[in-house]
């Protein structure tokens, strides 16, 4: 653990467009720019950008604030104050750190909200988040309401309804906290560059169908999707991430390398695996290295997809910028039925050639939990992949049993080489 | 020389080993409380299946003798519960001298001192005589932990003391706490030769085995001198990682429990263990291979732990808790699955008048409830189905599941063994018989011989 980790010249980057947000964020008041809370499922950045409104992602940085170690105590705070313990671990966590000083992931206050834009309604703690962060901030809402994919597929009449209700309700909001009108052109200017650096990531994701894979798909994937589906997608710094990353992947590639990790190179690959549901962040690396240490390589995940599923064919569109922004958020990996999850994580299984399915079922996240083991049984029907099932939770530090998680892991593992022995 | 295959489970609560020969025929096996020292549960385990081992072969050889073969049944019953014995009295003999050395280091008032010794006397005197009544042939006295037949004779002998000498009750149980840690800490199997030839003298004794004296002890001297050739050994169970194994010598204990029951009983699909702090919900394929399993994550409510808690809540022993259950006629509903909460909910039972027999069948119920959401979680229950874990052995758990898994799944063959408490160790046995590389010589022998509380050598030559 304390080996020098391994930095690429996208994590880099990476680092740099993170810190000079935070940043600008601190100094928004004194240069006069407005403060937009949003979610990133379903996340509006190009819009928000073309307000010239800086974004802030509070499950970011409660994320964040989980890799830190300090997500058990601000989520302590959150139940002082009275939030129950089943609640949201990333509510719970962001409550707690706006009751400590608000200090951001680099160590900056963050500004108060001048807007929470709720642009996702598919999570029903999202509406109750924002609800709590009115109170808190007395600032105004403006909800998008998504409905949910139930027959597996976006109906003409649900795009219409959600464009209508970015026409009618979410740009005036926008025009109003910015104080200024709409431009249409720059709208349609971001959008095409998100669907460039969009190219470059699904170009990405679909290395790992090498041998061996050059990218970890879930752990090296978090990082991935840092850019693309926070505060940067529409601009400049996001198209050029990605071309770095994908330089870097051609040259794993070209070099039979696999993924940098911060054990080193994973270029021993025993077996490939497809994840479902969030990593647990407060034991981040810990878990990384269990998979690490057993040669495990993760080709394709779920969670991965949370703001924008890319691989099936979605890509902003400049053209038709309303409608291509209620797909986006009609899109979001959990606003799709049961039955289309399990069609998407079957086709990872046999497109990346994957040997098992690993669920991380997260205790406080019923958008992704409800339904998880059927779908997992219904995978092992489906692909004769073997399945694990593990419990943990996002941020909260008391939900996650190294031992036992460890001890599943192993049993698992152990069970794919005696299936693979015995075939 | 005898080539074997060892298997070692370290459970939370009970360690068990057993020895697997070249054909994976059982020959020995052994078990003993875990302790708070892995490597030593391990090593005390392992010398108690290679004595069982070396009895099964005694006992072989006996019933193939022209001479003693009809009575090679009682012999080895009596061989075996003197051995037990005089184990036993060995093991009182080091606990009396440390209790003796805990007292000294006490720095007691001289006066005090020689009470205390004199009690210490009296009380060892009592339960060597004690002993001599409880270990017969068949009772089960000789299948007890030290720890635990020592605790509760030491404590009623001390009571009664404690009326004739000016002695504190609460001074002999602080002695007999610290010493018992340090006798915990020794492995007494060293002695087997010593104790083999008191169990003989005792056998030869007896009229109806004294004519076969010289042959008798002519084959337990051959026994006692066999050795045996560790070809590979394999641990399983929460203190696996703990122990000076290499990586290869692990496997988890689900991949032994489904191996073990399918052992057991080839035709199992599903497997049920509950043991001391986890349930797991297995299933295997047609060779004991896992195909998917389900373990308890958050919380251990309805393992073995529970039942020793309500035990103990109750003021009876964990062996008296089915037996009791079963006579319910009228079970109560029990809502808590926490075993704390359970405990609140017991007291307050009782205080509103509930009868202990159909509270108890309640919480029995109550824990196969648990298990069964692990089995339909981890994918149902199939035929045929195996119950294993040392919580198997308590009648009113299994009658409880058989009725529940009959109700949700039809009926179907249940497997139930009395042996199940081995099954995790039978399982790794299994694996370090087929492990594809054939004997441990390239893995670590070195280095357990040098270990001396996992002292293996060998090489076969058989």
């Amino acid at each position: 653990m304390n080996a020098e980790v391994q930095k690429e010249e996208s994590m880099v980057l990476q680092k740099k467009m993170i810190g000079e947000h935070f940043e600008t964020l601190s100094k928004s008041a004194e240069n006069g720019r407005k403060v937009v809370y949003t979610f990133v499922p379903g996340n509006l950045n190009e819009l928000i950008l073309a307000f010239d409104l800086l974004p802030v992602h509070p499950e970011v940085n409660a994320l964040q604030s989980g890799m830190r170690k300090l997500s058990g105590d601000y989520i302590q705070e959150a139940e002082k104050q009275g939030h129950s313990e089943d609640v949201c671990t990333y509510v719970k966590c962001d409550i707690g750190m706006l009751k400590k000083g608000n200090i951001g992931p680099t160590g900056e206050k963050l500004p108060p909200p001048d807007l929470l834009l709720l642009s996702y309604t598919g999570c029903f703690t999202f509406m109750k988040w924002f609800e709590l962060l009115k109170q808190e901030y007395g600032c105004p809402v403006v909800m998008l309401q998504v409905p949910y994919q139930a027959e597996g597929k976006i109906t003409a009449s649900q795009r219409e309804f959600v464009a209508r209700q970015l026409r009618d309700v979410v740009v005036p909001a926008l025009e109003e906290v910015s104080g200024k009108k709409l431009d249409e052109d720059r709208l349609k200017e971001l959008l095409a560059s998100s669907a460039r650096a969009e190219d470059d990531l699904v170009y990405v994701w679909e290395s790992a169908k090498h041998k061996p894979s050059p990218i970890d798909a879930y752990f090296g994937g978090v990082y991935y999707i840092g850019p693309i589906f926070t505060a940067f997608r529409g601009l400049p710094s996001c198209e050029a991430y990605y071309r770095e990353l994908r330089r870097e992947v051609d040259f794993r590639i070209a070099h039979g390398m696999g993924p940098t990790t911060p054990e080193g190179e994973l270029r021993q690959q025993k077996y490939r695996i497809v994840v479902e549901g969030p990593p647990n962040w407060t034991s981040f690396r810990d878990f990384w290295k269990i998979f690490h240490d057993e040669g495990v390589v993760m080709v394709a995940s779920t969670y991965t997809k949370v703001g924008g599923l890319y691989e099936q064919g979605f890509r902003h569109d400049p053209a038709r910028p309303f409608e291509t922004l209620a797909e986006y958020c009609l899109g979001c990996y959990t606003n799709r039925n049961l039955p289309a999850r399990v069609d998407i994580i079957a086709k990872y299984v046999e497109e990346y050639e994957a040997d098992g399915i690993l669920f991380n079922s997260i205790k406080s996240c019923n958008s992704f939990s409800a339904g998880q083991l059927m779908m997992l049984r219904e995978l092992e029907k489906r692909t004769g992949k073997a399945g694990a099932f593990i419990e943990s939770d996002l941020v909260d530090p008391r939900y996650f049993s190294a031992a036992n998680i460890k001890n599943r892991l192993e049993s698992y593992f152990q069970m794919l080489e005696a299936k693979r022995q015995a075939a | 020389m005898d080539c074997c295959y060892i298997g070692i489970d370290l459970g939370s609560t009970t360690t068990k080993a057993v020895f697997l020969d070249e054909h994976e025929r059982i020959m020995g096996r052994g078990i003993t409380n875990s302790r708070s020292n892995y490597a030593l549960a391990c090593q005390v385990a392992r010398e108690e299946a290679e004595i069982n081992a070396r009895f099964g072969l005694l006992r072989k050889k006996l019933e193939a003798s022209t001479s003693i073969g009809a009575l090679a049944e009682p012999l080895m019953a009596v061989l075996a519960c003197n051995y037990a014995l005089a184990q036993h009295l060995e093991q009182l003999k080091a606990l009396h001298a440390e209790c003796q050395d805990v007292a000294r280091a006490h720095a007691l008032p001289e006066a005090e001192l020689a009470n205390v010794g004199l009690a210490l006397d009296r009380i060892f005197a009592a339960l060597a005589a004690q002993a001599e009544l409880d270990f017969h042939p068949g009772s089960a006295a000789a299948s007890d932990f030290f720890r635990d037949l020592a605790t509760s004779q030491y404590l009623k002998q001390a009571a009664a003391v404690t009326r004739e000498l000016p002695v504190s009750f609460d001074r002999l149980v602080g002695l007999f706490d610290a010493a018992i840690i340090r006798v915990e800490n020794h492995s007494f199997a060293g002695l087997y030769r010593e104790y083999l030839e008191f169990a003989t003298a005792r056998a030869t004794a007896d009229a109806r085995f004294a004519p076969f004296a010289a042959e008798i002890a002519a084959a337990v001297k051959e026994t006692a001198e066999l050795r045996f050739n560790v070809l590979n050994i394999v641990g399983t169970g929460y203190g696996r990682l703990t122990l000076p194994f290499a990586r290869e010598q692990i496997r988890s204990e689900i991949l032994c429990h489904g191996l073990g029951a399918h052992y057991m009983f080839p035709h199992t699909r599903t497997v049920l263990d509950i043991g001391g702090q986890d349930t797991k919900a297995i299933q295997v394929d047609g060779n004991g291979i896992v195909t998917g399993f389900q373990m308890n994550d958050r919380c251990a409510a309805g393992c073995g732990r529970y039942l020793g808690y309500i035990a103990d809540e109750m003021s009876i022993g964990v062996h008296e808790l089915g037996p009791l259950a079963l006579q319910s006629k009228k079970p109560v509903k029990i809502n808590s699955t926490c075993t704390v909460f359970a405990g609140a909910e017991l007291r307050e039972l009782m205080s509103l008048g509930e009868k202990r027999e159909d509270i108890l069948a309640g919480l029995h119920r109550a824990i196969v409830l648990r298990a069964m959401s692990l089995l339909a979680r981890s994918g149902g229950v199939a035929s045929e189905f195996t119950f294993t874990g040392g919580v198997a052995r308590n009648q009113a758990v299994t009658s409880s599941l058989e009725k529940l898994v009959f109700e949700n799944y039809g009926r179907m063959t249940i497997n139930i063994s009395t042996d199940s408490i081995f099954t995790g160790a039978v399982g790794a046995a299994l694996f370090a018989k087929r492990d594809p590389k054939g004997v441990m010589a390239d893995l670590e022998v070195s280095q357990l011989a040098k270990n001396p509380d996992c002292g293996i050598a060998a090489t076969c030559s058989a």
